[in-house]
């Protein structure tokens, strides 16, 4: 080894463990999943790419208006025949058996989906694949106790689903879960740039021998999506996105007997007090703003740290941040993996150019980007005024705003200063510290002394502009029951 | 000349593991038409003993797993005996004395029980616990935990839907068990044991007992170890339930009483049977700057 007369850590070097992607086979061409089947759509069709490569990974029909009027009354005809009829208990050997072929499959699952989506294998395998699994296991063992649930036991017919390319899995398995046990039947679009684990979902349910209809997979952008949220005989529309999208599903829905929930964009706080642990609090930022390259809309994009320990924590947080390994997704060592899409990277190039542009200063971790795909390192702003934008507007990429407070009424004005209220983070050793900032947040998650937590029995949605509803735990079967009109 | 078949011994089931009565003691087990199926393992009351100390050395691990990963143990022991089915048709014919499709119907019902308990396993807090808007600047929690060991007797005449209605949601609900199976339709019982040890259910979790409940009810009713008993399996002698209730009072165990006859275990089960063994513990803490 050369000597070094430097005395700050040196990155270990990794050998690259990439893990192996002959688990998946990807088809040159996907349809829709309609009536238990896959079918042509009627429509064109569309590329989805690995954005750690910008390779082509299949072409994927896009459904139209008439595709998807064939998916609504696919899924319409499973609720009056079959699934809407069917006892409790028999619809939740279905899902435990998709919960168990989730489990079997992982691997395959996790390596598609880091290939599709461009995050980390590390999470896909560890976050994503078992949560959905468990997420299905635990509402499968609601299918037959809906009595206990206090919101009845009548399904409301046919959801609309739209799910975002952030967690394509999971978010697939929050809305599919839950509508499915209170014996709802569902269309799902996933995002365009993400369809292929909801694609292979298709094929789990088949395996499952669940009845024709009662899922339906229809693929598309935007267009696709508001024909299916506008779809006459849609009973209940659930959208995961961004809050514009979100903005827009309320209008179109507007006048109409439609039950709506919707999970929308935040822009978290992260607040650190000074008798905060600070290398736990160092690790909380980190795994709170980079965690799937800041793709999440609970992300902590505001740290809000005391004055007296400012300092100390952006020095502590930057070190951390220069050990973060960014590169190929499916390697194991891989902390950070490539920005989801072309469009994305766009907005996250613009949006920090503006934080410079209005002052703000900016830092990267150096590290190397790769030559292909879409990548952002993870990047820290100080000295960030609340009317700056970047302080105000969700980012969706790994940047993350620095502000000060000094008392604790100062953290929690500056908290709730956004139309937003998704979720929040508070790290300190105090137990009444945390109960009442918890209590002054306007956030429909807060995090104590942990960040980016999520269980299937636990609730998550927002306050305010981050959406209406809940999904998880016993509070997001209100959303599929008509006992449970919010 | 016809091959002579291997015979099982019926064993006791304790700590996970196949132990004969240490008494050395069986007794002739009938089937419903009164001809000789097996010796089985008469449990002594040091057997009874033993299967508390077994279970008390279980209660810490099972009781600290997961909501969820008790959900899934309890979920996996359905798909075992769902996958051993023509074994417990064939017990519960011989045991119980039913037809070949009222068996079938009567497994399908237990298979179903045990899918039915593996959801609970995480939703029980949601359902009895809640937080408490208590008048001052306060968290108030109330959640709900398993009160420890639980000794079951279980039902005399349904062998085996009656014995996972009752076993099922005192393990789902986090406590550990001793069992006495059935004393005249034991077989079902001791097969079943068979299929926990090979579910991922933690040795000592479910300890079952056969034999006669005059050396091992008494012995687990009186047990300062023992945290509730449940006296379901004495239905129609309130004499005997009565008398194991006063033992049962020495350490304020908590009690379910026999039933005047047994129950119809095909009815939905509700949830009593889970929150007679927990207990509720409330949490304040003080909220403030």
């Amino acid at each position: 080894m050369a000597s070094t007369r430097s005395t700050t850590a040196r990155a270990f070097e990794y050998a690259p463990a990439p893990e192996s992607r002959s688990i998946v086979d990807i088809a040159p061409s996907y349809g829709l999943f309609v009536g238990g089947e896959f079918v042509d759509g009627h429509g064109k069709s569309f590329k989805t790419i690995s954005p750690s490569s910008e390779e082509v990974l299949a072409e994927i029909a896009e459904a139209d208006e008439a595709d998807v009027d064939l998916a609504v009354k696919a899924a319409r005809r499973a609720h009056s025949r079959v699934w809407g009829r069917m006892p409790g208990k028999e619809r939740a050997k279905y899902l435990f058996r998709i919960a168990r072929i989730i489990q079997e499959r992982g691997r395959e699952l996790a390596v598609l989906e880091s290939i599709d989506n461009g995050k980390p294998i590390k999470e896909t395998r560890d976050v994503d694949v078992p949560i959905a699994a468990a997420h299905f296991f635990y509402y499968a063992g609601w299918a037959d106790k809906l009595e206990y649930s206090g919101y009845g036991t009548e399904s409301l017919g046919v959801a609309g689903q739209v799910i975002p390319w952030n967690f394509p899995l999971l978010m697939l398995s929050w809305k599919i879960a839950p509508a499915l046990a209170a014996g709802n039947t569902v269309v799902l679009k996933p995002a365009e740039t993400t369809p292929l684990t909801a694609l292979l979902f298709a094929e789990i349910c088949q395996q499952a021998d669940l009845p024709p209809g009662v899922v339906n997979i229809i693929t598309g952008a935007g267009d696709t999506g508001r024909a299916l949220v506008s779809h006459p005989d849609v009973d209940k529309v659930a959208f995961t996105g961004s809050t514009e999208v979100g903005r827009a599903i309320a209008k179109a829905v507007a006048g109409t007997d439609k039950r709506v929930t919707l999970e929308l964009g935040g822009k978290a706080a992260n607040i650190v007090f000074d008798d905060a642990p600070l290398d736990q609090a160092v690790e909380g930022i980190v795994n709170g703003i980079f965690f799937n390259q800041g793709h999440v809309c609970c992300a902590g994009s505001r740290l809000l740290v005391q004055e007296s320990v400012a300092d100390e924590v952006l020095a502590r947080l930057k070190r951390r941040m220069a050990t973060l390994r960014l590169g190929d997704p499916l390697d194991k060592n891989t902390d950070v993996g490539a920005i989801n899409s072309a469009e994305q990277l766009a907005k996250i190039r613009e949006l920090s150019e503006i934080g410079e542009q209005e002052g703000a200063e900016r830092w990267s971790a150096p590290c190397e980007l790769p030559d292909h795909g879409f990548w952002f390192p993870p990047t820290v702003f100080t000295g960030v005024t609340q009317a700056h934008r970047i302080a105000r507007e969700e980012i969706f990429g790994p940047v993350l705003s620095v502000l000060t407070f000094r008392t604790p009424a100062e953290a929690i004005e500056k908290a709730n200063n956004t139309p937003y209220g998704l979720s929040a983070g508070v790290w300190t050793d105090k137990g009444s510290r945390i109960l009442k900032m918890a209590n002054a947040l306007r956030a429909g998650v807060v995090w104590a002394n942990t960040f980016n937590k999520f269980d299937p029995t636990s609730p998550f949605g927002g306050y305010k502009e981050s959406g209406y509803g809940r999904e998880g735990g016993r509070h997001g079967l209100a959303a599929y029951l008509k006992g449970g009109h919010a | 000349m016809a091959r002579a078949e291997v015979r099982k011994t019926y064993k006791l089931f304790i700590g996970g593991e196949f132990p004969r009565s240490e008494s050395g003691h069986s007794y002739v087990v009938e089937d419903a038409q009164g001809r000789f199926v097996a010796n089985a393992a008469l449990a002594s009351r040091k057997d009874a003993r033993d299967a508390v100390s077994a279970a008390r050395k279980a209660f810490g691990g099972w009781a600290g797993r997961t909501a969820y990963n008790r959900g899934q143990v309890l979920y996996r022991v359905a798909e075992v005996m769902e996958d051993r089915r023509p074994q417990f048709v064939e017990a519960l014919r011989q045991g119980e004395g039913l037809t070949a499709a009222a068996a079938g119907r009567v497994l399908d019902e237990t298979i179903d029980r045990l899918v039915w308990y593996a959801g609970w396993t995480d939703k029980l807090t949601q359902v009895v616990g809640n937080a408490n808007p208590v008048a001052g600047p306060f968290f108030n929690l109330s959640t709900p935990e398993p009160t420890g060991v639980v000794a079951v007797i279980a039902p005399q005449e349904s062998s085996l839907l009656g014995l996972v209605s009752v076993l099922a949601p005192v393990i789902a609900a986090g406590n550990a068990v001793v069992v006495t199976a059935s004393v005249l339709r034991p077989l079902a019982a001791v097969t079943f044991s068979e299929v926990l040890a090979t579910s991922d259910v933690p040795g000592g979790v479910v300890n079952i007992l056969t034999g006669s409940l005059d050396r091992t009810a008494v012995t687990l009713a009186s047990h300062m170890d023992v945290n509730a008993i449940d006296l379901t399996g004495l239905a129609g002698d309130p004499a005997q339930a009565a008398a194991l209730e006063v033992e049962a009072a020495a350490n304020l165990k908590r009690v379910r009483r026999a039933p005047a006859v047994e129950p119809d275990w095909s009815a939905e089960p509700g949830i009593g049977r889970m929150t007679d063994v927990l207990e509720t513990k409330t949490v304040w803490h003080p909220i403030g700057v």
